[in-house]
């Protein structure tokens, strides 16, 4: 069995064990009342970068060159410069649009928006939070003690740490809604979902979305279906187009407890390079073992008061002790 | 008359002059870090956000340190008083290696100028196991401290104090006992929370801070017979090894206990099949295996045990395993996706080998000037 089967496999195992377990045992947090998401259909993706461009005008940051050419933006992954990008898959000949073989596809790469953001629980300083509201999830430096515990505990390495400045800090994805841009609470759609041509990148409520992908996935191949575009409460237009082969599977409607920005694909998420998640987010079994442990700071008081005295009993028995 | 006493050898030494080199090597890329930022020493990127700075300094290093916290268990709480003379250094050992994983800790945060904000109860986050860690690491370094410090009260002889201080040290040595087996359990929590990244072999989810703690009470009993053995080789003084015979004992108690757990942990899960897989993973697992294995093996002979250099091989390994499998888990096997890797650069390895090297100049001095080892042999 591969590393990768192995994880996916035991998480369920796991969900159940400790369901049965502990009575402050947490399970994976709900999505946020409103919650406001993003769906990316892979297959409408046609790898223009103009998300990319547009989102490094709204938040202040510079367009990566490709030699010396910069009206394009060049950026491979993410980085403290690249909130998204857009990667390519390519198998074979590469020719064949949304094929596994010999195929090419499009890829979104930015925040998730966990429902239960890993990056959020791991934070020592709440420096990461969920707005109870809308359920994004922001950045604050001036809270940041930059131990990087974020890049490490999300599970799809989104948090960006500026190694190359003296005084750096956590970059990432705040949905177009961090202070001073606020894009969201004004009323408008995020940077990256106004520029899609193609509404690859849809904005709107996490409900509507995951209605509107899990209607593609009852769609069948070939049939022709009406495609939004922009805000799926106000679509800016709408274009026809075949249906593909659609994975019967959206990504982010149950992985890890879910995210706010789901994918739909015709080719399978792993050769897309998602994790390898379960449905119980690693956050929930982190802290239920923690707060199980400790049960806040009644446990390790009562230690205290008993250890003290075993320790009392024995060092009054060589007058004070002289350790 | 206090029955220890300093060690009345030259300070300035051939090794101590070589390790104040490598310590001001280490500070040169330190100052490197400060002015430039840390990606111009480390090799860190996005993928892989903790190096050997966390991983050595930290993780492995508090680890490392634990020997005051195992013996206080043994002494204090098992009311084993006759493994006494063996406190004091292992004091002093565990304060230095808790101080300085505390330092590599701050030199490793890149927004270090904030770093009170873990103090600050309205930044707290109560969810997070760093938070727990970073507190209780910093209490028990204070805790530490106090602890030792009747050791350099003794040699200025402030009297009076050290007399209030033996009164209430009970309670700080109960501390002692409580905080690393809060924030060692902690550091095994913090591996549940990296979730996939972590090699299944090492994913143990909830059985994580049983793990950690037993792993860091083995490195913790493993440096502290390691080291009455090698400063009876030495510094040529009287070998403690009847004592440390009796330590292993208890010894094989805790490795049998861990083995047990953690094979049990891997087959109820059905990783077995993982430790033969001819990957990475595989032979880190077996190389570490054998690492326990073989201090259980000479431990359990009666005849080797008796013999002070095969305790001092067993406590090596012992060390080594107990480092390996915390390297492996962060570190060695960790795996945050296709298109990452990490090996640490010559300036990252030089600033942790400089931070070891102030760690050993500091014990060399202070057992030295200080009344630190136990007086065997009155002069
Ligand atoms: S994708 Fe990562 S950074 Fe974004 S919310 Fe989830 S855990 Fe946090
Ligand atoms: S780097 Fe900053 S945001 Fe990330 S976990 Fe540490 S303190 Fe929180
Ligand atoms: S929501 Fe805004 S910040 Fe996030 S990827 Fe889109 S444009 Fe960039």
């Amino acid at each position: 069995m591969k590393r990768r089967d192995f994880l996916k496999a035991s998480l369920g195992g796991t969900a159940a064990l400790l369901s049965s377990g502990a009575a402050d045992a947490r399970g994976n947090l709900e999505p946020a009342e409103d919650a406001i998401g993003m769906l990316f259909d892979s297959t409408l993706c046609i790898g223009c970068k103009a998300c990319v461009s547009k989102c490094k005008e709204v938040n202040g940051m510079p367009p990566v060159a490709m030699e010396d050419e910069t009206q394009y933006d060049a950026a491979r992954d993410l980085s403290p410069q690249t909130l998204n990008v857009i990667k390519a898959y390519m198998e074979g000949v590469g020719t064949h649009k949304d094929q596994a073989i010999d195929g090419f596809a499009f890829e979104k790469r930015s925040c998730m928006h966990c429902v239960d953001p890993g990056c959020v629980s791991v934070c020592p300083v709440t420096a990461l939070r969920r707005h109870p509201k809308t359920g994004i999830v922001t950045y604050h430096a001036d809270a940041c003690i930059g131990c990087r515990t974020c890049m490490v505990g999300c599970p799809y390495n989104v948090p960006q740490f500026d190694y190359d400045n003296p005084f750096g800090q956590i970059h990432k994805c705040q949905m177009c809604n961090q202070a001073g841009v606020e894009r969201v609470d004004k009323g408008m759609m995020t940077g990256c979902a106004e520029v899609c041509p193609t509404g690859a990148t849809l904005f709107g409520s996490r409900k509507a979305l995951l209605e509107e992908a899990q209607r593609r996935m009852t769609l069948s191949a070939g049939e022709i279906y009406n495609y939004p575009r922009g805000d799926i409460r106000k679509p800016e237009s709408h274009h026809e187009k075949q249906v593909p082969a659609y994975q019967k599977h959206i990504w982010g409607e149950k992985e890890a407890g879910g995210t706010n920005v789901m994918h739909i694909s015709a080719i399978a998420f792993d050769k897309l390079g998602m994790p390898p998640l379960g449905e119980r987010s690693y956050a929930s079994i982190s802290e239920t073992v923690q707060h199980t442990l400790y049960k806040y700071l009644a446990l390790p008081a009562v230690a205290l008061a008993g250890l003290t005295f075993v320790v009392r009993r024995n060092t009054s028995d060589d007058e004070g002790g002289d350790s | 008359m206090s029955e220890h006493q300093a060690l009345k050898r030259p300070i300035i030494t051939l090794p101590f002059i070589l390790l104040a080199a490598v310590a001001l090597v280490g500070l040169y890329f330190l100052a490197i870090r400060f002015t430039s930022g840390m990606g111009f020493v480390t090799n860190l990127n996005s993928g892989y956000a903790w190096g050997i700075w966390v991983v050595y300094d930290v993780i492995v290093g508090t680890a490392l340190a634990c020997g005051g916290y195992a013996l206080a268990i043994t002494v204090y709480v098992l009311n084993k008083g006759e493994y006494h003379p063996l406190i004091r250094p292992a004091l002093l050992a565990s304060l230095l290696g808790y101080a300085l994983g505390g330092l590599g800790a701050f030199i490793d945060m890149g927004r270090w100028w904030q770093f009170y904000n873990i103090f600050l109860p309205w930044h707290m986050n109560f969810n997070s196991v760093m938070l727990e860690v970073g507190l209780c690491v910093a209490t028990y370094i204070l805790v530490l401290f106090i602890e030792f410090s009747p050791t350099l009260l003794e040699k200025t002889g402030a009297k009076g104090l050290l007399k209030t201080l033996n009164k209430v040290l009970f309670f700080f040595i109960a501390l002692g006992v409580l905080l690393p087996t809060m924030h060692q359990s902690s550091l095994g929590s913090m591996l549940i929370a990296m979730g996939h990244k972590v090699h299944p072999l090492w994913q143990s989810l909830h059985i994580q801070p049983l793990l950690a703690v037993l792993t860091a009470l083995i490195m913790g009993f493993a440096v502290v017979v390691f080291e009455a053995s090698f400063t009876a080789v030495g510094f040529r003084r009287p070998s403690e090894t009847p004592l440390l015979t009796r330590l292993s004992k208890g010894i094989i108690w805790l490795m049998g206990l861990y083995l047990i757990i953690r094979f049990v942990e891997i087959i109820l899960r059905g990783k077995l099949g993982l430790i033969f897989a001819g990957d990475l993973g595989s032979w880190m697992f077996l190389l570490e295996t054998i690492l326990f294995v073989f201090p259980l093996f000479v431990l359990l002979s009666p005849s080797l045990r008796q013999r002070g250099h095969y305790l001092l091989y067993a406590a090596v390994s012992m060390l080594f395993a107990g480092s390996l499998y915390r390297f492996n888990a962060f570190l060695i096997t960790y795996d945050p996706g296709p298109g990452y890797s990490y090996f640490p650069s010559v300036s990252e390895i030089m600033v942790t080998a400089g931070v070891v090297a102030i760690e050993i100049m500091a014990y060399l001095f202070l057992v030295k000037k200080f009344p630190v080892l136990h007086n065997a042999d009155p002069a």
